[in-house]
């Protein structure tokens, strides 16, 4: 792959490109949710209960209320109507916690949103609302960690619609696993992880009649639209969602939470600009987690490691009221070959705030559960890791019976191995030392998916020689302003300094959820086909206007390349640049619009589309101070072709930096007499820090899968997490000869 | 966040009268000094501390590191943990406490953070930091939920029925092992406390952390002169790399000659209720062979007493690895 910059007329397609936005991220021109400021805005702060579960009996607002600079505290008899919202057609109006804010008196969670303080100033907002008394009725919070299926039906409801509890089977896995000569039968166990992405969750309400408009930090505006139109009864035209700038979301900032509509009703009532920014502590407690999981993983296999079945049995906690489904048998039914399979869940209900996507949802527990089953097996059956993996194989998608679209797997592990030195492996437990360091390696294979959502996009050309590429979709911090400016620059010619972006906002064309990994692979035949029309338009200006150099020219005697028209037999260096000609028909611009189909959750699907990779991971263990650190990753990646190998390589780089957090530290603790997230700060979660990220060697393939686009690329946000986990446990193995089955693997699992 | 008067201190006097209209000078405090605010601004944002008054001392002339008559240091109360840590003197003659302050934090928080402070840190206990919660030392009386709770970074030593918060610094540790003084102006005069007698144990007054009154100021802190021959190490064991408080940490000064252990100073960090010195590892080192085996007994000593909760028990396999381990390091120089 090409890493220096493009020249003049080069595609920057595939190379290496800075993001366009960075020089505004750096000097502060940026704009965050929190950044905007408006004439008389004022600012809220919720009151959060203290408790659970039980019930709200008393209100006292007397002190509260009389506080200097405060407005209003609004609760539920005087906070006005706020409607439910229901889930509508393709990926609109989902919502994690249905319930609106202030519904009913029952508390569910710790944290659950009880009244609203409101005042000129935050510091104003904020004593009020710890000003607030609260008088309850308490119940003991069910925040139990070991967790059993609740009796349920087969068919469920979930955030997303119906799901299937038998959610694939092949083969009669049971009678295989009975009478497999070599079986594997273990539980692993994911914690509660909370998303901590530095930019807290914000919203800044502003009512202009019955006009709504939301500057939120959001990986979604167009369902946000849809769900805060509903709960305040407008047409959805009458709703603009703006998030420029989006400091990430992992997921957290898919769909709306209750902190949205709280905003929106104090501006409404107040008839001012009303600024809501949760604080650190309920980032943990109202805008969802990663549910805690519990995973049975039953192999049989043959002595010499091919997998005759494959059991999948998983739980995981959810909270009382919402149906978030955490799908850990996401990748299971396709990555492996083997006849006989049973995936299924189970749910349990816990006084826990609601339960959300989280990078890689369901796949990324999911793998870490199979691949780790994998890895045990290996080990039991002393064959490498990877020679299993090999010998389980798929050929072609087994649960859909479809030919993978682009699967390129086993050159993963080979690219990988070989770039990491694993033949130098010495499989015995503790047998490798450097220093006075013993050695752990492992392995992991990682899927996610790989699919279009329906995309809209607008290009212009302008006479002064620019672009401007429109889509309503967000950057979340992942790169996509410079994606969208890449393909425009593809397409047109123009250079990256001249092409300007718009994102965020509901006023442009209606673009994807930043979710999925799938902006980048929906918007590619967007923006190319929004491309194709303006030029379509430019020739049609090139040919009907008097004095153009073309007056005289069929349309399909032109062509556009590198910015300039010419007639199709010339030299297209003689050509024009359009922005000559739009100057000579006294037009600022032609316009294109473009779309793409959605091919995600398609019935009819030809082909089954994933990314796959893998990762090698080397841990260092000090047993005199039982001190574990990760020394290096290796991670080889098959996502298609790479639009911007420098994003990209930040993208997996981020993953596995979260992944080695995933597996030595994340988890969200529940304090077990009250219900609350009890680590809900930045020093008490512990996440991966600078110092421990260890170098990582990131290797794309770069096959073009051309069933995703023109391009044969798509966004790779999510598989670098999957898998990690599994590679740092087997490596801890490794070196310590401990299994850890429960993540994270703490100091105390290994003081043998 | 209360409202409060910030009052800027002219001068120590000033500082030490305005202070000294408190009731107390622990938890519960009206009247608060002010230096880096790494803790106390942290704990009002919190409500954990809501004083009526805060006192900014900033501008007093104790920001300087200087050497004393008896060839000690002579350390001020707003020397900044970073600058303290890569003073020259300090990086040669007391390397415990310069390791100890670069291993606490991170660099904007040392930056800011001063030695006067750092003496004062509160506990990280959690069920502390959150005032929905009951907690003896914050609201005594209340009771302590921690016991039965998340335990996991809590003390193992000097802990009691009513309180096994952590005290999490870092520079304390140092400290301890250096035998340093703290220098105290207050309004009956001024006063020197070793620091094995500043801090206290929670007992049933948990909310009492140190031995300081209304008006007490702290002006500096002195070391005695460096131990010649002396080997210094802290090391520090947490579940990251990384600006996290200790679940263990030991700061030991030892002197080897002729293979045997002629002095020894040692604390440990992350383990108490206050900075743990440990004459009972001292005790079993002294006069003996610098062996891993004796480093093993003395960490065996220094951990004799503690107690085990729900979460922390490995904390006490992992204390004594890290002494044992420490002293390893230093025996090798």
């Amino acid at each position: 792959m090409p890493t220096t910059p493009p020249g003049p007329g080069e595609s920057p397609v595939g190379r290496s490109t800075p993001r366009v936005d960075g020089p505004r991220k750096v000097s502060g021109l940026a704009q965050y949710t929190s950044d905007f400021n408006f004439p008389g805005m004022l600012y809220a702060v919720p009151v959060e209960a203290t408790i659970a579960s039980g019930r709200v009996v008393k209100l006292d607002l007397d002190t509260a209320g009389k506080m200097p600079g405060v407005q209003a505290i609004l609760h539920r008899e005087n906070i006005g109507k706020i409607f439910r919202s229901v889930l509508g057609q393709g990926f609109d109006g989902i919502c994690e916690e249905r319930r609106p804010p202030f519904e009913d008196d029952v508390i569910r969670y710790y944290g659950q949103y009880i009244a609203l303080a409101v005042a000129d100033t935050f510091e104003n907002a904020k004593a009020a609302a710890d000003a607030v008394r609260v008088g309850y009725t308490r119940e003991k919070p069910n925040v139990e960690t070991d967790l059993k299926a609740e009796d349920e039906p087969n068919r469920l409801v979930s955030t997303f619609g119906p799901k299937e509890r038998l959610q694939s089977q092949r083969g009669d896995a049971d009678a295989a696993f009975a009478n497999a000569p070599v079986k594997l039968d273990q539980t692993y166990v994911t914690p509660a992880e909370t998303h901590n992405p530095i930019e807290l969750h914000a919203t800044t309400a502003i009512w202009d009649g019955s006009r709504l408009t939301l500057y939120e930090s959001s990986q979604g505006v167009f369902n946000l639209r849809g769900v805060l139109a509903q709960m305040f009864g407008l047409p959805k035209e009458n709703v603009q969602v703006i998030s420029r700038f989006v400091g990430s979301g992992f997921g957290g900032k898919l769909f709306p939470w209750t902190q949205c509509p709280l905003a929106a009703a104090a501006a409404r009532q107040l008839g001012k600009p009303v600024k809501l920014v949760l604080s650190r502590k309920m980032m943990f407690q109202s805008v969802g987690h990663r549910a805690r999981t519990q995973q049975r993983v039953r192999l049989g296999a043959t002595p010499d490691g091919k997998l005759v079945s494959l059991h999948h049995d998983y739980v995981y906690h959810r909270s009382m009221l919402d149906d978030h489904h955490e799908d850990c048998g996401e990748a299971t039914a396709f990555h492996y070959s083997v006849p006989n399979l049973r995936v299924a869940f189970g749910r349990a209900r816990r006084n826990v705030g609601a339960t959300a996507d989280m990078r890689g949802p369901g796949a990324v527990p999911g793998l870490y559960a199979t691949e780790s089953a994998l890895n045990e097996l290996a080990d039991q059956l002393k064959i490498d890791p990877i020679k299993l993996r090999v010998l389980n194989e798929p050929k072609i998608d087994e649960s859909l019976n479809l030919p993978f679209s682009s699967r390129h797997l086993l050159e993963c592990f080979e690219i990988g191995a070989e770039k990491f030195g694993w033949s130098r492996r010495n499989p015995e437990v503790g047998s490798m030392k450097r220093d006075d360091l013993t050695l752990g390696w492992g392995m992991a294979g990682c899927t996610w998916i790989a699919a279009r959502f329906p995309a809209e996009a607008s290009l212009q050309l302008r006479d002064d020689g620019t672009a401007r590429v429109a889509c309503g979709t967000q950057d979340i911090g992942t790169g996509t302003y410079t994606i969208l400016a890449q393909l425009a620059s593809e397409k047109t010619g123009i250079t990256l300094d001249k092409i300007e972006v718009a994102l965020g906002d509901t006023s442009l064309p209606e673009g994807p959820l930043s979710g999925g990994s799938m902006v980048t692979g929906s918007l590619v035949p967007a923006v190319f086909a929004a491309a194709d029309n303006a030029i379509k338009s430019l020739l049609t200006v090139a040919t009907t206007t008097p004095g153009s150099p073309f007056e005289k020219r069929k349309f399909d005697d032109l062509a556009f390349e590198r910015g300039r028209v010419f007639v199709k037999a010339d030299d297209p260096a003689r050509g024009v640049p359009f922005a000559h000609l739009l100057q000579l028909a006294n037009l600022r611009l032609v316009t294109g619009n473009g779309k793409s189909d959605g091919s995600f959750g398609d019935p009819n699907a030809k082909f089954s589309t994933h990314s796959f990779g893998c990762h090698f991971v080397e841990i260092t263990w000090q047993p005199e101070i039982a001190r574990l650190r990760v020394s290096r990753v290796v991670t080889a990646i098959d996502a298609g072709r790479i639009l911007n190998p420098l994003a990209g390589r930040n993208q997996i780089e981020g993953a596995v930096v979260m992944g080695i957090g995933m597996a030595l530290f994340e988890h969200t603790s529940y304090d077990r007499e009250t219900g609350a997230p009890i680590n809900s700060s930045l020093a008490d979660y512990v996440m991966a820090v600078n110092a421990d990220a260890p170098p990582i060697d990131v290797h794309f393939l770069d096959y073009p899968d051309k069933e995703i686009n023109q391009l044969g690329a798509r966004g790779i946000g999510e598989i670098g997490l999957a898998g990690v986990a599994a590679a740092v446990t087997a490596a801890v193995h490794h070196a310590t000869g401990i299994r850890v089955r429960e993540l994270p693997v703490k100091i105390e699992d290994l003081l043998t | 966040m209360k409202t409060f008067e910030f009052i800027r201190a002219a001068d120590l006097k000033g500082a030490i009268e305005g202070a000294a209209r408190a009731k107390t000078a622990q938890q519960g405090a009206d009247v608060r000094f002010v230096a880096g605010g790494t803790t106390l601004i942290d704990l009002m944002k919190l409500n954990v501390e809501t004083p009526a008054h805060v006192i900014d001392i900033n501008r007093l002339p104790l920001d300087k590191v200087e050497t004393t008559p008896d060839g000690g240091l002579r350390i001020g109360a707003t020397v900044r943990n970073s600058d303290l840590a890569h003073h020259p003197i300090v990086k040669q003659d007391y390397a415990v406490l310069s390791e100890a302050l670069l291993s606490g934090a991170s660099t904007q928080l040392r930056n800011m953070a001063t030695t006067a402070g750092n003496l004062l840190q509160r506990t990280r206990c959690m069920y502390f930091r959150e005032t929905a919660m009951p907690c003896n030392k914050r609201k005594p009386g209340s009771g302590c939920p921690a016991i039965a709770g998340s335990n996991r970074m809590l003390a193992i030593l000097g802990a009691s029925e009513h309180c096994i918060a952590t005290n999490p610094s870092d520079m304390c540790v140092a400290m301890a092992a250096l035998e340093a003084t703290i220098h105290v102006q207050g309004p009956k005069g001024s006063r020197a406390i070793p620091i094995a007698g500043f801090h206290l144990l929670p007992g049933d007054t948990p909310q009492r952390e140190t031995v300081l009154e209304p008006g007490d100021l702290i002006t500096h802190v002195t070391l005695p002169a460096p131990i010649s021959g002396s080997r210094q190490v802290y090391l520090k064991l947490r579940d990251r790399a990384s600006y996290e408080f200790a679940l263990a940490s030991a700061a030991v000064v030892i002197k080897i000659a002729g293979g045997n252990v002629i002095n020894a100073r040692i604390a440990l960090g992350g383990v108490g209720t206050k900075p743990w010195r440990s004459p009972a590892a001292e005790a079993v080192l002294l006069s003996q062979p610098a062996t891993p085996a004796n480093f093993r007994k003395a960490a065996e000593a220094a951990l004799r007493d503690a107690k085990a909760q729900s979460e922390n028990g490995f904390k006490i396999e992992l204390a004594k690895r890290c002494l044992a381990h420490a002293l390893q390091m230093a025996a090798k120089g």
